[in-house]
């Protein structure tokens, strides 16, 4: 037992450490080169906690996409040559600042050390349950069955977020293409890669789906990395990036929420509430449900990190 | 017989988890950034190659297995396309010499 | 001490270093990092309570993982609104501050594009 309680008071310095030192850093790549491995530390700290699913999700959202945004947006700030700002808060800021932030740590480390014994907990509720969704993994049931409306809402939050990320585009070119830097280089390595990658990438992607519902897995990671292989090819100048006003763009952003919507309010009519699940038809839905959301996340992600149009429309 | 997979595991991932260190030495103290990048790549894809190596007696069945040794060549082949674009990158940019 | 007790002083401390990037680094991509750092502490909290809930056969409780995957998504989302915010503000102003030229004021009257 020692052993394993070592290993995890050291990954929670580690992890406490490369936090410190992304705060601290001062250069602006070697911030989000620090937010990157503190996303792995992450994902392994939640290994340690027993929730694969979420080390699956902060792997691929947390620390991948969003490192890869951070980069890209770093290197746009660093091409602009934007003057820095302002300067630094003086000292009695920062003194009041480091003493409010110590007393919050304080309050969260106290709550921590003073959480009530036996914990409470939904898990009895949630396994109670779990044979008449007819899925195995019980954070599927929750995302899928029992919460539904959340996962809901958070598709909606996505595309909602992609609305606001394109409408901070200057009005020439609203309709056109994003204007993320593409390497040209038709026989370079990263074309090569992003020729090599996305088919393997593709069936990781069906497998961790698939496998989602009686497995850690699931829609969102499945989502990520098809998006991740769809912004390599991107980013390598295989394919170009999509005007925003093409029709099969938005139809395939949409496909997700609306099918989503449409079995929730099936659901009113035939099983008495929204977003119910007439009984034995529970894992055929969900499984509707989650394919074309899959593609949707896909589809919002890459474009969330390509950002708004910056090139004049085709026409 | 699980003492001496368990022993062989503990050796292989310790080896292994050794040649990161070393990678991790070579990233501190080389001067620039291509000596940097060979001790990273080196080191480091043998260091995770042990590491599969010493958990593929873990498993019992194949298909896991066989995953296992599917990430190791996944982190392999990403290991040299990155190193190769921070390679040409840095020739790029360093003054010439 | 287990270890939802170590990570749960580890999250603690992740809240304080995020807040305080958040309230002290002038420069707005700094902010939107410690923005992540904060949220990953809060998030570690949640994965505690979760740790802590373990019954009925499962190592952990199945339903804070799913509000903290729900979250994640969300982070990723309102982090890359942010990023599109400070690209169009260096693109309308040339600097990356969140101060308006001269002193802190009201609104500048920059022609729309």
């Amino acid at each position: 037992m020692t052993l394993t309680f070592a290993f995890d008071a050291i990954l929670a310095l580690a992890l406490v450490a490369v936090a410190a030192w992304t705060t601290a850093a001062r250069d602006m790549f070697a911030a989000v080169a620090g937010s990157v491995a503190f996303g792995l530390l992450m994902a392994l700290v939640w290994v340690r906690l027993a929730a694969p699913d979420v080390a699956l999700t902060e792997a691929a959202i947390g620390s991948g996409v969003t490192g890869g945004l951070l980069i890209a947006v770093g290197a746009r700030l660093r091409r602009n040559g934007a003057s820095p700002g302002a300067e630094p808060p003086g000292a009695i800021l920062r003194c009041t600042a480091a003493v409010v932030c110590g007393l919050v740590t304080v309050g969260l480390g106290a709550i921590v050390l003073l959480s009530p014994e036996p914990a409470p907990t939904l898990a009895p509720l949630a396994a109670r349950h779990l044979p008449q969704t007819g899925l195995g993994n019980p954070v599927t049931a929750v995302l899928m069955a029992y919460r539904a409306i959340d996962t809901l809402l958070e598709v909606v939050v996505l595309l909602l977020a992609l609305v606001g990320v394109w409408s901070l585009a200057p009005d020439r070119y609203w309709g056109g293409r994003p204007g993320m830097q593409q390497h040209e280089d038709p026989n370079g390595v990263l074309a090569f890669f992003a020729r090599l990658l996305p088919p393997i990438g593709i069936i990781v992607a069906i497998h961790l789906f698939w496998v989602g519902s009686v497995a850690p897995g699931g829609e969102f990671q499945s989502a990520t990395v098809v998006g991740a292989m769809w912004l390599l090819a991107m980013i390598a100048g295989l394919v170009d990036l999509p005007p925003i006003d093409r029709p099969g763009v938005r139809l395939g952003l949409v496909v997700g929420p609306v099918v989503f919507i449409v079995i929730g309010l099936a659901g009113t009519a035939l099983a008495g509430a929204f977003l119910a699940y007439p009984p034995g038809h529970a894992k055929l839905l969900i499984l509707v449900i989650e394919i074309p959301v899959t593609l949707s996340i896909a589809a919002t992600l890459g474009l969330l990190v390509v950002g708004p149009p910056q090139r004049m429309p085709p026409g | 017989m699980s003492f001496i997979r368990d022993g062989l595991t503990i050796g292989a991932v310790a080896v292994g988890a050794f040649f990161f260190l070393a990678g991790m030495v070579g990233l501190l103290r080389f001067p620039d950034t291509l000596s940097r990048l060979h001790a990273l790549s080196k080191a480091d894809n043998l260091g995770l190659g042990l590491i599969v190596f010493g958990l593929l007696f873990q498993e019992d069945e194949l298909f896991p297995a066989l995953k296992l040794v599917g990430v190791w060549l996944l982190a392999l082949l990403a290991g040299a396309i990155v190193a190769q674009l921070i390679a040409r990158a840095a020739i790029r940019d360093r003054p010439s010499a | 001490m287990s270890a939802a007790t170590v990570f749960g002083l580890c999250a603690a401390a992740l809240v304080g270093l995020g807040l305080f990037g958040v309230l002290v680094d002038p420069h707005p991509l700094r902010k939107i990092v410690a923005f992540n750092l904060l949220g990953g502490g809060v998030f570690l909290i949640f994965g505690i309570t979760a740790r802590r809930g373990a019954a009925a056969g499962f190592a952990s409780d199945p339903v804070p993982q799913a509000l903290v995957i729900t979250g994640i998504v969300v982070a990723f989302a309102a982090t890359a609104l942010a990023a599109a915010l400070v690209l169009r503000l260096v693109d309308e102003t040339g600097r990356v501050t969140l101060r308006s030229a001269g002193s802190g004021g009201g609104p500048s009257n920059d022609a729309h594009s």
